[in-house]
């Protein structure tokens, strides 16, 4: 079983890389970029024994820093 | 003084702050291996020095915080021994819980290496007793992750507390509040992203960062 995190920064948490991207975007001539905020993307591969609770148990202990970074765990049913 | 220095894959100011422990106590640190389950008997100060642990993977320390020396770490911190991490090991304090806060890509998304002048906020700590209150100092910082990022009550409370050590006196990377080292509440753990191990020789230009370890010796010896 795959599932997907996408780990994120926090609103109000300063993201200068993703303003760095912003003026590379407007550099290149795309117009109407009004943010940008970079993040992590993880893949998994599970077996079937491990469950949402765990990858949860995951994202928090390890995977993302919860002061600074949201997480989305996609792959689980509904998700 | 029974000093480790935490040597994990990456770390790469091990040897200044061995050189420096050594300078001040006269013998030798332990180096001890992040894969080693226990701290040498008497560990009375613990350095997590300065580096690139694990390559940075993931996030800055956030590997090194999980390797297995630091469960005895974080034993050793909770029963007082007093625990030192420079740069990369201010960033594997916070990534294991030990100070609040995050230390993120600098403001200016530059790698900063140059000498900083700090002021010495508290000097009532087991680090900073060498130092006058308000005295400003030159150390050296080198680091691309260094912007300290705390929420507003999490700023509020350790500015309250005195927990502030050292502040920048001028723009380096972003930080809140311009903190550049970090107590707990205990005042046994300090983070600092300035190099104090790399002011403590007159070959290194100054040696403001020689008053630190001194301290500390005054009050473990």
């Amino acid at each position: 079983m795959k599932v997907d995190i996408f780990v994120t920064l926090k609103p109000g948490v300063l993201d200068p890389q993703g303003r760095a991207i912003q003026h590379a975007l407007s550099g290149l001539g795309f117009a109407g970029v009004e943010d940008v905020r970079a993040g992590r993307f993880i893949e998994l591969e599970l077996a079937d024994s491990v469950n949402e609770a765990d990858v949860r148990a995951m994202c928090e202990q390890l995977l993302a820093n919860t002061v600074i970074e949201n997480y989305r765990i996609v792959g689980f049913g509904a998700g | 003084m029974t000093a480790a220095v935490i040597v994990f894959p990456g770390s790469n100011c091990d040897r200044d702050m061995a050189r420096a422990i050594t300078l001040v106590c006269g013998h030798a640190p332990n180096m001890v291996w992040h894969g080693e389950p226990e701290l040498p008997d008497g560990t009375d100060f613990i350095a997590l020095p300065g580096g690139f642990s694990y390559g940075d993977y993931l996030r800055s320390g956030a590997m090194a915080a999980r390797s297995p020396i630091m469960a005895a770490v974080v034993a050793a911190a909770a029963r007082g021994v007093p625990v030192l991490g420079v740069c990369n090991g201010f960033q594997v304090l916070t990534e294991a819980g030990l100070l609040p806060g995050a230390l993120m890509r600098n403001a200016g998304l530059n790698f900063v290496c140059r000498d900083v002048p700090l002021r010495v906020e508290n000097n009532q700590s087991l680090f900073t007793s060498g130092y006058d209150a308000g005295e400003r100092i030159t150390i050296p910082v080198a680091h691309h992750d260094g912007c300290y990022f705390a929420d507003d009550a999490t700023l509020e409370r350790i500015e309250g507390e005195g927990r502030v050590a050292f502040r920048y006196l001028d723009a380096v990377n972003g930080s809140a509040r311009n903190i550049a080292g970090l107590l707990n509440a205990a005042g046994n753990v300090l983070g600092m992203m300035p190099h104090p191990e790399r002011s403590v020789e007159d070959a290194h230009g100054n040696r403001d960062g020689l008053r630190l370890f001194e301290g500390l010796l005054g009050v473990i010896a």
